[in-house]
């Protein structure tokens, strides 16, 4: 093969392993818009607080990769029902702008509660070090490879649940209808917990595994809001499969960029992305209507 | 002492100037910014690389920086204002941090993380520092009061009514015949050049300018002070400026004598404690303290029972 198809190869690859991990927040970011209906820009922290508890069980309590990477998930998700709780439900009745203001301190607030605890320092996590498998011209890190079978692992179990438990169907009613949802007998109030739980789960489960291919510190979350929204908002603001393909898409076309741009512009593409969408269409490739 | 009060006023006056600028989009036209840092550092790169690549004079280096802030506005206005307003919130968070990621790495224009310095000001190196000081004062004072006549008279006119119509029901205003896009977009516009102009008075007041300034934290900042003085009140955002600047300085003179934390602790401190103070504020007085006063028409047939 000529170099620079081998070029896009190593970047295609990179790119399907870097947009699976990008999914899970998104689909975290998705899922509590499809019921709660307002962009939780929280979301960011909350993928930093993950990506610290699992720091906390894999370093300091030793634990290795898939247990600290279950910490992540229970501990974002349990931040994330008490913040809403606490925090985002009273505003939610002042209207969207305001609840978007406030996640925005709120993220602002946990970031910094992180720094006081943990200081600045860019911090990794304990991994074994691997030699890079390779296949041809194409290499890939095992680390990445666990990383991915972590992700797809996530995803189904998501998808299992919300299609084939009766709670997963409540989710989906409230999300489809509130009203009706309510009608039926479906307690949004639990719903809404519930959502939290799940999506500020994933988002921590995300930031974690974005941390496991580099380091992580307070502003890991924040750094990658842009290419996670911009998965979100390609895909379709609200769909779960959307925010998947968006997360793929978003995942190869950063990498892609990389053959004429500097890997520092990362979310600067996904901010392209998301103008381009919103322009042409802006619903996104699985999404609803967006006006 | 003496220098540090005049430079905390410009603060004050600068951020007064951007509360009032949100108070168009936000307050009149009920639109989200949560970008507002991007166009104001859109102003403030604007003029210093004007200034200092093409040589252009301060006032219009400051005009030029405006007016780009301005531009941007109706870009992203156009993109996003015909969808729900949650696109609105994410392309302009989106686009603050872009403005950041492209200012740390456009190192050929921007000269990066290590940003411009030796911006001109109005008379600095011929003036005593506190006499620059004073000038600076005068002229963001001058820019501050001129800006807030414009916005009164702007809130009074019909142009104000209909964007205040929109704000409550952009549905109502269509009927009545009002291009509610075309308002919006404007709104837009005229509260991201006044941002701009702050990002500008900014640059050539401190004389540097780099990414790490233009955090997401300033925003909050804004939103703080224009909601301490009520949203859609010109006057408040004002007063509410300098009770921020009020805050946060006193913060920075509190925190050191707290036992026992570090400087980085100390920083997380106050940022906590701004963002603390913002979410109290949105839950308990999500239209400001000082709410607008809205002139009640009482509804036909009810006056006569008065």
């Amino acid at each position: 093969m000529p170099p620079i198809v081998e070029e896009i190869a190593q970047l295609v690859v990179n790119g399907v392993m870097t947009g699976t991990i990008l999914a899970v927040p998104a689909i975290g970011l998705t899922t509590i818009y499809a019921v709660l209906r307002f962009p939780n820009f929280a979301l960011a922290s909350h993928a930093t607080v993950g990506a610290f508890a699992g720091y906390v069980a894999n370093v300091k309590l030793g634990l290795p990769i898939l247990p600290a990477v279950l910490c992540a998930f229970l501990v974002a998700g349990a931040v994330g029902v008490v913040s809403d709780e606490a925090i985002l439900k009273p505003v939610r009745p002042a209207g969207f702008i305001t609840t978007a203001i406030a996640s925005i301190a709120l993220t602002i607030a946990l970031e910094n509660v992180l720094r006081f605890g943990f200081g600045n320092d860019l911090r990794g996590y304990d991994l074994p070090i691997m030699r890079d498998w390779r296949f041809g011209p194409i290499r890939v890190g095992p680390q990445q490879v666990e990383n991915l079978g972590i992700a797809v692992a996530a995803m189904a179990a998501l998808f299992t649940f919300l299609a084939f438990t009766r709670t997963g169907k409540a989710m989906r009613a409230v999300a489809d209808n509130p009203m009706l949802a309510g009608i039926k007998g479906i307690n949004a109030d639990v719903m809404g917990r519930l959502v939290n739980f799940v999506g500020m789960g994933l988002a921590g489960l995300g930031g974690m595994l974005i941390g496991l291919d580099t380091t992580i510190d307070p502003l890991t979350g924040f750094r990658a809001i842009l290419s996670v929204f911009a998965a979100a908002v390609v895909g379709g603001l609200g769909s779960i499969p959307g925010a998947v393909v968006g997360a793929l898409t978003v995942g190869v076309g950063e990498e892609l960029c990389l053959l004429f741009l500097s890997p520092d512009y990362r979310g600067a593409v996904g901010f392209v992305a998301i103008l381009l969408v919103l322009t042409l269409r802006p619903r996104g490739i699985l999404g609803q209507r967006a006006y | 002492m003496e220098n540090y009060l005049i430079a905390m006023a410009v603060t004050a006056g600068i951020y007064a100037l951007m509360a009032l600028g949100l108070n168009v989009i936000w307050g009149l036209a009920g639109m989200v910014n949560l970008g507002l840092v991007g166009f104001f550092a859109v102003g403030a790169y604007v003029t210093a690389l004007s200034t200092i690549k093409l040589g252009v004079p301060i006032a219009m280096g400051m005009a030029l920086g405006a007016l780009a802030a301005s531009a941007v506005g109706v870009f992203v206005a156009l993109i996003t204002v015909r969808l729900r307003g949650d696109y609105l919130a994410i392309v302009t968070l989106g686009f603050a941090e872009t403005i950041r990621i492209v200012s740390s790495n456009a190192i050929w224009l921007t000269n990066g993380t290590d940003g411009i310095s030796g911006i001109a000001g109005p008379g600095r190196g011929t003036l005593s520092p506190a006499a620059f000081n004073l000038l600076y004062l005068a002229v963001v004072g001058a820019i501050v009061a001129a800006t807030y006549v414009l916005a009164e008279r702007l809130r009074a006119s019909p142009f104000g009514r209909v964007l205040r119509a929109i704000r409550d029901d952009e549905q109502v205003a269509a009927v009545a015949g009002k291009h509610v896009f075309a308002f919006k977009v404007r709104a837009f516009a005229l509260g991201a050049g006044a941002l701009g102009l702050a990002g500008a008075l900014y640059a050539h007041y401190t004389s540097y300018i780099a990414p790490e300034i233009f955090v997401p934290l300033l925003t909050l900042y804004i939103k703080l002070a224009l909601l301490a003085g009520g949203l859609g009140n010109n006057r408040g955002a004002i007063v509410g400026a300098f009770v921020v600047v009020f805050l946060l300085e006193s913060t920075r003179f509190v925190i050191p004598h707290v036992p026992g934390i570090s400087a980085v602790q100390g920083a997380a401190l106050r940022e906590m404690m701004v963002a603390a103070l913002l979410i109290v504020m949105l839950r308990y007085y999500p239209q400001g303290l000082v709410p607008e006063r809205l002139r009640i028409i009482p509804p036909p047939g009810s006056a006569t029972q008065a």
